[in-house]
């Protein structure tokens, strides 16, 4: 747990060190703020609804960037050869690494508190909605950088791990869609395994268990992914 | 304080390493002497625990680094052959991030990384950040990052690869000074180096073990001896004495006497001097005796081989230091 945190502090320290962070957050908050102002200036109405849709999918984007870094850049400077030699616990490694991930999302979330504070200076929005969407612009988030965060154990180049996060989050987008095309509950199933799906009501305003329960086991299963692969390694190379 | 048994390691179908035994004592310095691919950076990944084995088992000061990971790996301090760094970090920010990943109390923290700080010689770098100091520091911070919190047993994969002259001495000085308070295991392929730095030598070579002895005792082995094995169609008793009688034979060893069709045959293993081929010899001694030589085959190629392989870069190694004296 104390590694746990000392490996975050580092991570978050890298982030913030590094363009990247600034460049993935720049882009974000420019695209965000676009929507926002686009969306307010077309609807006339003080509400984030459509605005919280554009940014998840703006996200997906962005998050496989935020991530690729993460463990595929270890393996290549050979940095991962102290931390598995280290009194340190692969989940230890995982965790603390994905949660720096999170972190620096959620410094780009806290900047978009922004818009609903104009919002709230200039009308009066129903804050219910603007709760719930951030709880699931969270979640979502959080969902989308433990895919990144597996693909950048699965590689030792930050690029493949990019790319290989950006389809996987992808292929979750577009499950969605398979509704329309595959009738009966075989569509039905699949398209609840969307990431988007189950973002819908929390714009709406309604706090679902099971959305939350979707999103939280999505993340355990890739971080518990990434563990499995990286400890697999031990055993081959 | 270190026991490597019967360790294999396969990748695939290409063998990394093959049934390696050896243990080191405490406070000893153990050279881990091969050619390139030899095995060595992988028999240190297992030890450390960064690779597993096939089969066989390490023990380090009693832990088994299978079973017992974490307690194993709280002893071992590990420089890999490319230095573990984080180059955008300061080396004091870098060590003092180690520090928490070996778990060291906050109380003790200071005393460790001055300690460290003190036994690399890291003074001068301490407060800059490790992307711009020069490839020797680096390298220092490497074995400072691997001192850090006193590890009974320290791993270091090449420490001299990659520098200058001047800073080979150094670091060899430094590993030197290490030995007695901590169990040193140092790779090279470098045979001078291991023949300077080290108590005992181990020679693998193609994943497996080639020699272990001190570094006299393998440089005698080299220049003053040749041997061979001979099987000799002979009366059990007679044949040896007859044999160590020759000109040049430095020493027998009977491996086997038995029967064949009835016949008593002695195998014997031969070490003689290198000036000297007594195996002409030989043959007409027994020829005169009338004891046929059945068989008779050199031994101990490997290890020729491998020092033969190791010698050539010892040349280039040895005018380097000429170099660096002058």
């Amino acid at each position: 747990m104390l590694k746990t945190w000392s490996i975050f502090k580092r991570e978050v320290a890298s982030y913030f060190l590094s363009p990247i962070a600034y460049v993935m957050g720049a882009v974000f908050l420019l695209l965000s703020g676009y929507f926002f102002s686009i969306i307010l200036l077309a609807t006339h109405s003080a509400s984030m609804q459509g605005v919280f849709g554009n940014m998840a999918v703006t996200f997906i984007f962005v998050a496989p960037v935020l991530t690729m870094r993460l463990i595929a850049e270890e393996r290549k400077l050979g940095t991962d050869e102290l931390l598995m030699t280290a009194p340190v616990s692969i989940t230890s490694i995982v965790v603390g690494k994905y949660l720096a991930s999170v972190f620096t999302y959620l410094v780009f979330l806290a900047v978009t508190l922004f818009y609903p504070a104009i919002l709230m200076f200039y009308g009066s929005p129903d804050m219910g909605p603007i709760f719930s969407g951030y709880l699931g612009m969270f979640l979502f988030g959080a969902a989308c950088l433990a895919a990144g965060t597996f693909a950048s154990a699965l590689t030792e180049n930050q690029m493949v791990a990019g790319v290989v996060g950006f389809g996987v989050l992808l292929l979750f987008w577009i499950l969605g869609w398979v509704s329309a095309a595959v009738t009966g509950p075989v569509g039905d199933a699949i398209s609840l395994l969307s990431i988007l799906k189950h973002f819908d009501d929390f714009q709406k305003g309604i706090i679902d268990l099971s959305h939350t329960l979707f999103y939280v086991s999505f993340i355990f299963v890739f971080l518990f992914l990434a563990v499995r692969v990286i400890d697999s390694r031990r055993w081959s190379a | 304080m270190i026991e490597v048994s019967n360790l294999t390691k396969t990748y695939g179908k290409a063998r990394g390493i093959e049934d390696l035994t050896f243990s080191v004592e405490r406070g000893e310095i153990l050279g881990f002497l091969g050619p390139n691919g030899a095995g060595k950076t992988t028999t240190m990944r297992i030890i450390t625990g960064y690779l597993t084995a096939n089969s066989g088992t390490v023990k380090v000061a009693g832990y088994d680094v299978f079973e017992d990971p974490m307690e194993a790996r709280r002893r071992i301090g590990y420089l890999p052959e490319n230095p573990p760094l984080y180059r955008e970090m300061t080396v004091k920010a870098y060590l003092h991030f180690v520090c928490e990943l070996k778990g060291i109390p906050k109380s003790r923290r200071a005393a460790c990384t001055a300690e460290a700080v003190e036994a690399a010689g890291l003074a001068p770098v301490y407060g800059r950040v490790i992307q711009n100091i020069s490839r020797g520091f680096k390298q220092r911070v490497g074995i400072a990052q691997a001192l850090l919190g006193d590890p009974d047993v320290l791993i270091l994969d090449e420490p001299t690869v990659g520098l200058d002259p001047r800073q080979i001495i150094e670091i060899r000085e430094l590993v030197r000074s290490l030995g007695g308070r901590h169990t040193v295991v140092l790779s090279s392929h470098i045979l001078p180096e291991v023949s300077m730095v080290c108590g005992r030598v181990v020679i693998i070579n193609n994943g497996r073990l080639a020699a272990i002895d001190t570094p006299e005792g393998l440089s005698r082995r080299l220049r003053g001896s040749r041997c061979f094995m001979v099987r000799i169609r002979g009366p059990h008793e007679e044949v040896p004495p007859k044999v160590s009688e020759l000109a040049g034979v430095r020493s027998i060893s009977v491996e086997k006497v038995d029967f064949q069709d009835g016949k008593p045959e002695v195998l014997l293993s031969v070490e003689t001097e290198v000036s000297l081929d007594v195996r002409e010899a030989l043959f007409f001694k027994m020829a005169e005796l009338g004891w046929p030589i059945l068989e008779m085959r050199p031994v101990d190629l490997s290890l020729e081989d491998v020092f033969l392989k190791l010698t050539t870069e010892e040349k280039l190694e040895d005018v380097v230091e000429v170099a660096a004296s002058a």
